[in-house]
C-alpha cells in the first residue's frame, strides 16, 4: 500500500475515525473528571455523533478502502445516517432517566459511541473478516450496556442472556464464514461472488451460507433466533431498550442485505428460501405471540420481531425494488420505534416511577391528549394502516415480493399484518375507550420532542415521501 | 372554473375545520357552542363548495372531469383526482350528509365533543377522497384510512358493547382490504401503472382477471356488506352513535358498491361475467335471508341494519346484471339508500335521545303525541319499502328490471324481498308509532323541535323529489354508465371471438 491509497482509505472512513478517536477522548475525559462527568460526556458524545454524521453526508466520497475490506457507497451512507440518527435519539432520550436507571456513568455514552462505531463498520464491511470484527465491536458494547444497571437483577440477567446467546450466534457466524472461506478461497464479497459464478456452488458452501444466515438472523432477532429479544427488551433499562430496538437492527439488516446481495448473489435460490422461511416465521410469531402480552416493552419486542419479518419480505425478493423497500422499511420502522419508546419512557407516575403495563395507559386520551394522539398515530402506523408511513413501508416491500412472484409470502404477510393490527388496536383501545386510572407525571421536554417529531414524520410522510423514496432508491441502486 | 383545483378543495376543506377545532377549548358552554358552530359551518361550506362540482359537471362527457394530476412519492403513484358520472354524485352525497351528522350530534354527544367532530371531519376527507381518486393506490389509502376515525367513533362514543363492535368492524374490513392491496400490486406489475384511467383501458389476461376479481371482491363484499360477511354491520350500527350510523349506512357502505362498479366490473369484465351467477346467488340470499332476520329483531337499529344488507343485495345484483337498467338502478339505489337509511337512523336517534333505548317493545303509540315525527318516519319507512313515489322505488324497480333481463329466476326471488321488506318495515312502524299510548315513559315525549325538523325535512323533500323526478341523477350518470357498458360488452365479445377462432 502506498501513501496515496492509505490516505484515500482514511478519507473514506473519516466518520468512523472521528468516532473511534472521539470515543477514546471521551473515555479520558470521563476517567480524569470522575463520577460527576456523566452529563458532560453524554453531551459531548451526542456532539461527536452529529459531527460524524455531518462529515458522512457532506464530505465522504465513494469507493473501496483498506484493500477492499471497507466500502463506502450510497447504500452504506443511507444506512449509516439511519444508525447515527437512531443512536443520537436514543442518547437524547436517556438524559431524563440517567439517574434513576444508573445511566449517569460516563461509561454509558462511551459504550454507545463505540457500538455505533461498530454499526458503521458493519454497514460498510465488504469482507467476512471486517464484518465479523465490526459485529463484535458493536455486540460487546451492547452486552455491557444491557447490564449497565448493576443493581437491578433484571438488567444483569438481560445482559447475561444477551451475552450468552450472542456469543453462540457469533460462533455460528464464524463457523459459517470459515466454511465459505474454505469452499471459495476468498473473504472479500466480490471475490466470493466471482468464485461462485465461476465454479458453481458446492454443498459445503450451502452449509456455510446457512450458518452465516443463522448468525445474522440472531442479530436482527428473526425467528427462530428471536428468543433473547423479549427478555432483553424487558430486562434492560428502557432507554437502553430504545437504543437496542432501533440502530443495531438497522445496521444488522444493512449487513445482511449487503452480504446476500453482494457476496451470494450467484446462489440466490439458496438463500432466498431461507429468507422466505424466516420472514414468514417472524411475521407470524410477531403477530400471534404479541397478543397475550401485558408488558408494553415485551409487546414491542414481539412487534419488532414481526417488523423484521416484513423487512425481510423485501430482501426475499432480491431485486432493486426489494432493497429499496428494505431501506425504506428500516427508516420508517426506526422512526416509529423511537417515537414509541419515547412514549414508554414518558409513562412515569408521579410517585412510583416508571410503569410498563399496557393497562397503565388507560384513559390517556383524556389525561394527556397529545401523547395519546401521537401514540395512536404510531400504533396505526405500526399496524400498517394508511395514510401513515407504516403503510407505505409495507407497501414497498410487498410490492417487491409480488414482482418476484412470491405470492404465498405476500399473502401470509398481509394476513399476519391483520392479526398484528389486533394488538396495536388494543393499545389504542386502552387509551381511548377505557377510563383513566391515574395520571402520568409531566413529560420531559426531550421526550416530547422525540415523539412529537416521530408522530409528525409518520403523518407527514404522504407529503415528504418523495425525496425520502428517492434517497432509498439511490441507495438500492448501489447493488444493481 | 376549470383552473382551480375544486376537487382538492372539497376533499381537504374539512381539514381547515380540524385546524380550527384544535384551537378551541371544550370546558365551557361557550366552548361547546364554538365547536358545534365551527363543525357545522365547515361541513355546510364543504357541501356548498361541492355543489359547484355538480354545476360545473358536463353530463354529456363520459370521461373524467375536473382532473388534477401531480407526481406523488416519486414511485409511479400519482396524486390524480377527477370525477365522472359514476363518482360525482357520491361526492355530493358524502358532503350532503355531513351537516346532518353534526346536527344529529348537537346534544347527544356529551363528552369529548371536540375529538368527536375532528374524527367526523377527518372521515369526510377520507370518504370524499375515495370517490375522487383516480389513482388506485391513492384510492386504497383513502379507503383504508376511513377505518381509523370510524374505529374511534364507534369505540369512544358507542353503546355498551362498543369495544367488540369497533374491533369487529376494523378487523373485518381490514382483512378484506389487504387482499385487494396485493391485487393492486399485481396489477401494477402487469400493467405498469397505478393510474385508474390507464388501468381501465388495459386488458388484463383472463386467468389473471379471475384472481384479481376475487381479491377485490374480498374487500368490497365485506364493505358492502354481502351475505355471509355482513355480520359486522349490525354490531357496528347498533353500537355506533346516531351520526356514526348515518355515515356508515349512508356513505361507507357505498364504497363497496362504487368499488364494484369502478374496478370489478370495469377492469375485469371477463371475470365479472364469469362470476355474475355467484354474485346473483349471494345477493338473492342476502335479500331474502336478511329480510327474514330483520323480521325477528327487537332493536330498531339492528332491524334497519339488516334491511340495509338486504337493500345492498339489490345493488350488487344490479351491478352484475351489467346492463343499463341494472347499473343505473344500482347507482340510484345507493344514492337513495344513502338518504333514506341515513334518515331512518336519524329518526331512531330522535326517539333514542328522548328515551335512551332502542328496544322496539319500549315504544308504541307515538303517533298520539308526536304526529310530525310519525309522518316523517312513515315516509322514510315507505321509501325503505320501495313505495312508488319515493326514491326507494326507482332504484329497486330499475335493478329488478336489469336483473330480469339478465336472469329471470334471480329477479323472481329478489322480488319477494320487496314483500318481505314491506313486512318488517310496516310491522316496525306499527309497533313503534301506532297503538294506544299506554307506557308512562312515552307520555311526556315532545314532538320534533326545530333542530330535528331541520334534520328530517330536507331529507324528506329529497326522498319524494327523487321518487317523482329522478332525471337529474340519471342524466348525470347516463353517459359514464353507457361508456362503461360499451367497454364491458366489447371486452366480452373480443374474448368470445378469440375463443371461436381458437376452435
Amino acid at each position: 500500500m502506498t501513501a496515496d491509497t492509505i490516505l484515500a482509505s482514511l478519507q473514506l472512513s473519516t466518520p468512523e475515525i472521528i468516532l473511534a478517536v472521539g470515543a477514546l477522548v471521551l473515555l479520558m475525559i470521563g476517567v480524569f473528571s470522575g463520577e460527576r462527568s456523566g452529563t458532560t460526556v453524554t453531551g459531548l458524545a451526542v456532539a461527536l455523533l452529529i459531527i460524524s454524521g455531518l462529515w458522512l453526508v457532506l464530505a465522504t466520497g465513494e469507493g473501496q478502502a483498506y484493500g477492499g475490506a471497507f466500502v463506502s457507497d450510497p447504500f452504506a451512507k443511507f444506512m449509516k445516517v439511519l444508525a447515527l440518527i437512531g443512536s443520537i435519539t436514543a442518547m437524547v432520550m436517556t438524559v431524563g432517566h440517567a439517574r434513576s436507571e444508573q445511566l449517569d456513568r460516563f461509561e454509558f455514552p462511551v459504550l454507545i459511541v463505540l457500538s455505533t462505531l461498530g454499526m458503521l463498520l458493519m454497514i460498510s464491511a465488504n469482507s467476512l473478516l471486517s464484518l465479523y470484527l465490526a459485529l463484535e465491536l458493536q455486540s460487546l458494547a451492547l452486552y455491557v450496556v444491557a447490564a449497565i444497571n448493576r443493581e437491578s437483577l433484571r438488567s444483569t440477567e438481560a445482559g447475561l442472556k444477551y451475552f450468552v446467546l450472542g456469543a453462540l450466534s457469533s460462533g455460528m457466524l464464524l463457523y459459517g464464514m470459515s466454511l465459505v472461506y474454505g469452499f471459495t478461497g476468498h473473504i472479500g464479497f466480490q471475490e466470493i461472488a466471482a468464485a461462485l459464478t465461476a465454479e458453481g456452488r458446492s454443498l459445503g458452501l450451502v452449509f456455510g451460507l446457512v450458518f452465516i444466515l443463522a448468525g445474522l438472523a440472531f442479530k436482527i432477532s428473526a425467528v427462530p433466533f428471536h428468543m433473547w429479544t423479549p427478555d432483553v427488551y424487558e430486562g434492560a433499562p428502557t432507554p437502553v431498550t430504545a437504543f437496542f430496538a432501533a440502530a443495531p437492527k438497522v445496521a444488522a439488516m444493512a449487513m445482511l442485505v449487503r452480504i446476500v446481495i453482494d457476496a451470494f448473489e450467484p446462489v440466490v435460490a439458496d438463500w432466498q428460501q431461507v429468507i422466505v422461511f424466516i420472514s414468514i416465521a417472524s411475521m407470524l410469531l410477531g403477530a400471534f405471540a404479541a397478543i397475550g402480552q401485558r408488558n408494553i416493552k415485551r409487546l414491542m419486542a414481539y412487534s419488532s420481531i414481526g417488523h423484521m419479518g416484513y423487512a425481510l419480505v423485501g430482501l426475499a425478493a432480491g431485486s432493486m425494488a426489494g432493497v429499496r423497500g428494505v431501506a425504506l422499511y428500516m427508516l420508517i420502522y426506526m422512526v416509529m420505534t423511537l417515537g414509541t419508546f419515547a412514549i414508554i419512557l414518558a409513562m412515569r407516575r408521579k410517585e412510583g416511577g416508571n410503569v410498563e403495563d399496557i393497562n397503565d395507559l388507560a384513559g390517556l386520551s383524556s389525561t394527556n391528549p397529545f401523547m395519546a394522539t401521537v401514540l395512536t398515530i404510531l400504533m396505526f402506523s405500526l399496524a400498517g394502516i394508511p395514510p401513515m408511513a407504516g403503510f407505505f413501508a409495507k407497501y414497498f416491500v410487498f410490492m417487491a415480493a409480488i414482482e418476484a412472484h412470491l405470492y404465498a409470502l405476500a399473502i401470509i404477510g398481509v394476513l399476519a399484518s391483520v392479526v398484528g393490527a389486533y394488538y396495536y388496536l388494543r393499545i389504542i383501545k386502552v387509551m381511548w375507550f377505557d377510563e383513566p386510572t391515574g395520571e402520568f407525571a409531566r413529560t420531559a421536554g426531550e421526550l416530547k420532542l422525540v415523539f412529537g417529531l416521530s408522530g409528525l414524520f409518520v403523518v407527514g410522510y404522504v407529503l415528504i415521501g418523495g425525496p425520502i423514496g428517492a434517497a432509498a432508491e439511490a441507495a438500492a441502486r448501489t447493488f444493481f | 372554473m376549470t383552473d382551480w383545483p375544486i376537487l382538492s378543495a372539497v376533499t381537504f376543506l374539512p381539514l381547515v375545520g380540524v385546524a380550527l377545532l384544535l384551537l378551541t377549548r371544550e370546558d365551557s358552554p361557550y366552548g361547546r357552542r364554538n365547536i358545534l358552530n365551527v363543525s357545522l359551518l365547515t361541513t355546510v361550506f364543504t357541501f356548498v363548495l361541492s355543489l359547484f362540482i355538480w354545476i360545473g359537471f358536463d353530463n354529456a362527457n363520459p370521461g373524467f372531469q375536473m382532473v388534477e394530476k401531480a407526481e406523488w412519492l416519486g414511485t409511479g403513484i400519482s396524486y390524480h383526482l377527477g370525477v365522472d358520472g359514476i363518482s360525482m354524485l357520491f361526492v355530493i352525497l358524502s358532503t350532503f350528509l355531513m351537516p346532518f351528522c353534526v346536527l344529529a350530534s348537537w346534544h347527544s354527544v356529551e363528552k369529548r365533543l371536540r375529538e368527536y367532530m375532528i374524527a367526523f371531519l377527518l372521515l369526510e376527507v377520507f370518504m370524499v377522497g375515495v370517490f375522487v381518486s383516480l389513482d388506485i393506490v391513492l384510492f386504497y389509502v383513502f379507503f383504508e384510512a376511513g377505518l381509523i376515525p370510524m374505529f374511534i367513533i364507534i369505540g369512544v362514543w358507542g353503546g355498551k358493547d362498543r369495544v367488540y363492535a369497533s374491533y369487529k368492524f376494523f378487523l373485518y374490513t381490514l382483512l378484506g382490504s389487504v387482499l385487494m392491496l396485493l391485487a393492486i400490486m399485481a396489477m401494477y406489475w402487469q400493467a405498469g401503472t397505478t393510474d385508474i384511467t390507464e388501468l381501465l383501458a388495459y386488458n388484463f389476461p383472463a386467468h389473471m382477471q379471475t384472481w384479481l376479481w376475487l381479491a377485490f371482491f374480498a374487500s368490497f363484499a365485506v364493505k358492502m356488506p354481502m351475505w355471509p360477511v355482513h355480520t359486522w354491520l349490525p354490531d357496528a350500527h347498533v353500537q355506533a352513535p346516531t351520526a356514526g350510523s348515518v355515515i356508515l349506512a349512508g356513505v361507507l357502505l357505498k364504497l363497496g358498491g362504487y368499488g364494484f362498479i369502478r374496478f370489478s366490473l370495469a377492469m375485469f369484465p371477463l371475470a365479472s361475467d364469469y362470476f355474475a351467477p355467484f354474485v346473483f346467488a349471494l345477493s338473492v340470499i342476502a335479500i331474502i335471508y336478511t329480510s327474514l332476520v330483520a323480521l325477528m329483531q327487537d332493536d330498531i337499529k339492528k332491524l334497519i341494519a339488516y334491511s340495509s344488507v338486504a337493500h345492498m343485495g339489490y345493488v350488487t345484483m344490479g351491478i352484475f346484471a351489467a346492463n343499463v337498467q341494472g347499473l343505473q338502478g344500482a347507482i340510484f339505489q345507493m344514492l337513495s339508500h344513502g338518504i333514506v337509511s341515513g334518515a331512518l337512523f336519524l329518526c331512531v336517534g330522535v326517539v333514542y335521545d328522548r328515551l335512551h333505548t332502542r328496544e322496539i317493545a319500549a315504544y308504541g303509540g307515538l303517533v298520539n303525541n308526536m304526529p310530525k315525527y310519525a309522518v316523517a318516519f312513515m315516509i322514510f319507512t315507505m321509501a325503505n319499502v320501495g313505495l312508488p313515489g319515493t326514491s326507494g322505488f326507482v332504484g329497486e324497480f330499475m335493478t329488478l328490471i336489469g336483473v330480469f333481463r339478465a336472469n329471470t329466476w334471480v329477479a323472481l326471488f329478489a322480488t319477494t324481498g320487496v314483500i318481505l321488506s314491506a313486512a318488517y318495515a310496516l310491522w316496525l312502524y306499527r309497533r313503534v308509532i301506532f297503538g294506544a299510548l299506554e307506557k308512562e315513559s312515552l307520555k311526556a315525549l315532545l314532538d320534533l323541535d326545530v333542530r330535528e325538523k331541520l334534520l328530517l325535512y330536507p331529507l324528506l323533500i329529497l326522498t319524494i323529489f327523487y321518487g317523482v323526478y329522478p332525471a337529474p341523477v340519471f342524466d348525470a350518470t347516463a353517459a359514464s354508465v353507457d361508456a362503461l357498458l360499451n367497454n364491458y360488452s366489447a371486452a366480452l365479445q373480443a374474448a368470445q371471438s378469440v375463443a371461436l377462432s381458437a376452435n
